[in-house]
């Protein structure tokens, strides 16, 4: 079909409707329908996942933020009421500081980007690198620092969830 | 390859009549079931012992009028129940029904929509995705009833997904590390039955599966007395069957997942000596069928099991709820999980 | 002060480390709904099974004729009187040259209507008719789906001939030797002479 490969047709229509979704969520009205455009934008990435041959990160990547954290978000847009009337105005200060932090943003990005040319993934390039056992075993033999490291970050977070949450701390 | 898909979609077809079928049954034996407890009669008007009482409910649903409210917004209030209803399904295409038989020609075909190596996963994500269908219905309606069951719904799925999830990962290890469905229970096959080594683990389970079904006595985001309706408080006419009729379905693929997680799905005890004793040889296609029956009877009572629940137990308040949820079954389940490893360990499943 | 001695005092015990698990609990509780399973059910299925009704039922009312086949009521309006519920409507007309097999005596009910919806079905009406010509059976008022339908007329009353409805178990041998007594017999045909009642 047109010179191009299934699996590439595939990346094609699937970026299309992620960078699609991901343009609704910026510009729809309703803060829900934002939210929803948003977890489409997240099954559209689960399947560039599965395109890799990543099957576990893909189904936790469903799992966890289109199943758990975009749940938790729903819940907190539905019971705000955001009408577009009690929207507040924006001054023209925080556009620009808004501004700013995106262009900010962009270039951050771009840097990644540049850097990961240097990459050598094909020592990773086989069908199985994304099994859940071979996934298990580079996290706790290679990776294993920054997985521990992050899971402490979660810890504090979760700590200190709970202690902003606590009405009064004896 | 042409004959390998037909095969599957004939398997599909199956699956899916057969998740409906079994939910249209279930609400005649949930009536019938709830009478005999209680010393009533039941259904038993339409049909011999009313048989055909899911044929006039569905009629009934067909015929009421359908509502939508001029406040709600129109797309995603037909939105909610259509996903309840898809991720309700879904979850049927991992479950492994009977055991693979060979054909003449030496082709294996498996009673299986697709075996997947990560069933397990697969399950729980389909199984997460379906608090949108409860939330959207409920937040679309525009009815604070509506809304506050779905909020109830979602943060109630939301909680036992945590303990059902670390129960689930200890019967893996029990397992032998397999996260295939058909694996699981061909493991079972040539040991016990895994409920042996997991009673714990299956508590755990089946009670967060009551609270994921929203089955009583968890059944918070429906309560009536509190709520009206629910999260359907809004809903008329098959939008609302839609609802009911998934939360059969639900009902019916957790019961299966219980078989086939602890209870050695298509297996049965002695299996292999009852086989060789009528005088079938391995890979027959009559052992895929009995295995299936023996697979449908366990996942029968194991929905009857839910409706006893049901009929006998009050329903939570949602402070014991979440209780329930975060401070007992959860440490309870990781407790379990500690145990396995190192009950496993001294079984020699683990290597380090 | 104890009058009985079957109070209970109230205890607030601590629940024991077995009693918080619940769990044994919950298995009582559902053992004893699941033993409801082999209980008798109570049910009676109503149009193939029926209760069995004693004789004097108060149901459904019926006007009787007399063996000849004349309607028996003279429309006195006595009933209507009794009726607490006032569920009684009637209206008198004179009795035809040629009617005599018709109606028994010289006037008769043209109309009759009793509201099923609002009769009580207390057996007044029954007590206070001089001529026994109204009682209560033991049938059951139908389901209808309006309520208009629920105003019995004649029509649905009054007796048919060729289908008399029995309401002799309804009067006891006390009822009969009862009757006999010339001065109360009032089933008879009026004689021109008033008789004195005399209730020993």
């Amino acid at each position: 079909m047109l010179g191009y490969t299934i699996t590439q047709w595939l990346f094609g229509i699937l970026s299309f409707l992620a960078i699609m979704f991901a343009l609704m969520v910026v510009f729809s009205r309703n803060p829900v329908n934002s939210v929803l455009y948003l977890v489409m934008t997240f099954f559209c990435i689960a399947g560039h996942y599965l395109l890799l041959n990543a099957q576990f990160l893909a189904v936790v990547h469903i799992v966890v933020y289109a199943g758990a954290i975009m749940v938790l978000f729903l819940f907190v847009i539905m019971l705000m009421d955001l009408n577009q009337d009690s929207e507040p105005q924006r001054t023209m200060v925080t556009k620009i500081i808004a501004g700013v932090a995106g262009g900010l943003m962009l270039f951050v990005l771009v840097g990644s980007l540049k850097g990961t040319e240097q990459l050598n993934l094909s020592s990773y390039g086989s069908s199985q690198i994304g099994t859940v056992k071979n996934l298990g075993k580079v996290l706790f033999s290679e990776f294993l620092f920054p997985f521990e490291i992050a899971s402490v970050l979660l810890l504090a977070a979760m700590v200190g969830a709970i202690m902003i949450g606590k009405k009064d701390i004896k | 390859m042409i004959a390998f898909v037909i095969y599957k979609f004939i398997v599909c077809v199956i699956v899916f009549g057969l998740s409906l079928a079994v939910a249209a049954y279930s609400t005649w034996w949930e009536r019938k079931l709830s009478a005999l407890l209680q010393d009533r009669v039941g259904p038993n008007r339409a049909g011999p012992f009313g048989l055909l009482q899911p044929l006039a409910d569905g009629g009934k649903m067909f015929f009421k009028e359908e509502i939508i409210p001029n406040v709600s917004n129109r797309f995603l209030f037909v939105l909610g129940p259509s996903l309840f209803m898809l991720t309700a399904l879904m979850t049927g295409s991992v479950i492994p029904w009977g055991k693979s038989f060979t054909t003449d020609s030496g082709s294996t075909y498996s009673f299986q929509i697709t075996d997947i190596n990560i069933g397990v996963l697969y399950l729980f994500g389909v199984v997460s995705i379906g608090v949108y269908g409860i939330m959207i219905g409920g937040w679309a309606s525009n009815n604070k009833y509506a809304l506050l069951g779905a909020i109830r719904a979602s943060s109630q799925m939301i909680s036992y997904e945590v303990a059902m999830g670390i129960s689930v990962i200890a019967l893996i290890i029990t397992s032998g590390g397999t996260l295939s469905l058909s694996e699981i229970v061909e493991q079972q096959d040539a040991g016990v039955a895994n409920i042996v080594w997991q009673p714990l683990g299956f508590l755990i389970f089946f009670i967060c599966a009551l609270a994921e079904t929203n089955r009583a006595p968890f059944d918070l985001p429906e309560c009536e007395s509190e709520l009206v309706g629910g999260y359907h408080t809004e809903y008329s006419s098959m939008k609302l069957g839609l609802f009911l009729f998934a939360e059969y379905i639900n009902m019916f693929i957790s019961s299966a997942i219980m078989a086939a997680f602890y209870f050695g799905g298509y297996n049965f005890p002695w299996a292999h000596e009852f086989y060789q004793w009528i005088g079938l040889h391995d890979g027959s296609v009559w052992i895929s069928i009995i295995g299936f029956g023996a697979f449908f009877t366990k996942i029968c009572i194991f929905i009857s099991v839910f409706m006893w629940v049901r009929w006998t137990l009050p329903r939570f308040r949602y402070d014991q709820l979440m209780h329930l949820g975060w401070k007992i079954l959860l440490p309870l389940s990781l407790l379990n999980l500690a145990i396995t490893v190192v009950v496993e360990y001294f079984r020699g499943n683990i290597h380090f | 002060m104890q009058l009985t001695n079957r109070s209970k005092v109230v205890s607030n015990k601590v629940q024991s480390g077995m009693e918080s698990m619940y769990l044994p609990a919950i298995l009582k509780g559902m053992m004893i709904t699941a033993s409801h399973i082999f209980k008798r059910r109570p049910t009676i299925r109503y149009p193939e099974q029926t209760r069995k009704l004693s004789a004097v039922y108060r149901g459904l009312h019926v006007l009787k004729r007399d063996e000849k086949g004349a309607e028996r009521c003279t429309a006195c309006g006595l009933c209507a009187l009794a009726c607490p519920a006032e569920a009684i409507t009637m209206e008198n007309a004179e009795r035809q040259k040629g009617e005599e097999s018709l109606y028994r005596e010289e006037k008769y009910a043209k109309v009759y209507e009793i509201n099923m919806l609002r009769c009580i079905f207390c057996g007044l009406c029954e007590e206070a008719c001089p001529k026994e010509a109204i009682f209560l059976t033991d049938r059951i008022v139908d389901t209808e789906y309006e309520r208009e339908d629920f105003i019995y007329g004649k029509d649905k009353l009054v007796e048919k001939i060729d289908k008399r409805i029995d309401v002799s178990k309804r009067q006891t041998l006390e009822v009969a030797e009862f009757k006999k007594i010339p001065g109360i017999k009032h089933n008879a045909v009026w004689e021109g002479n008033r008789i004195d009642r005399k209730i020993n």
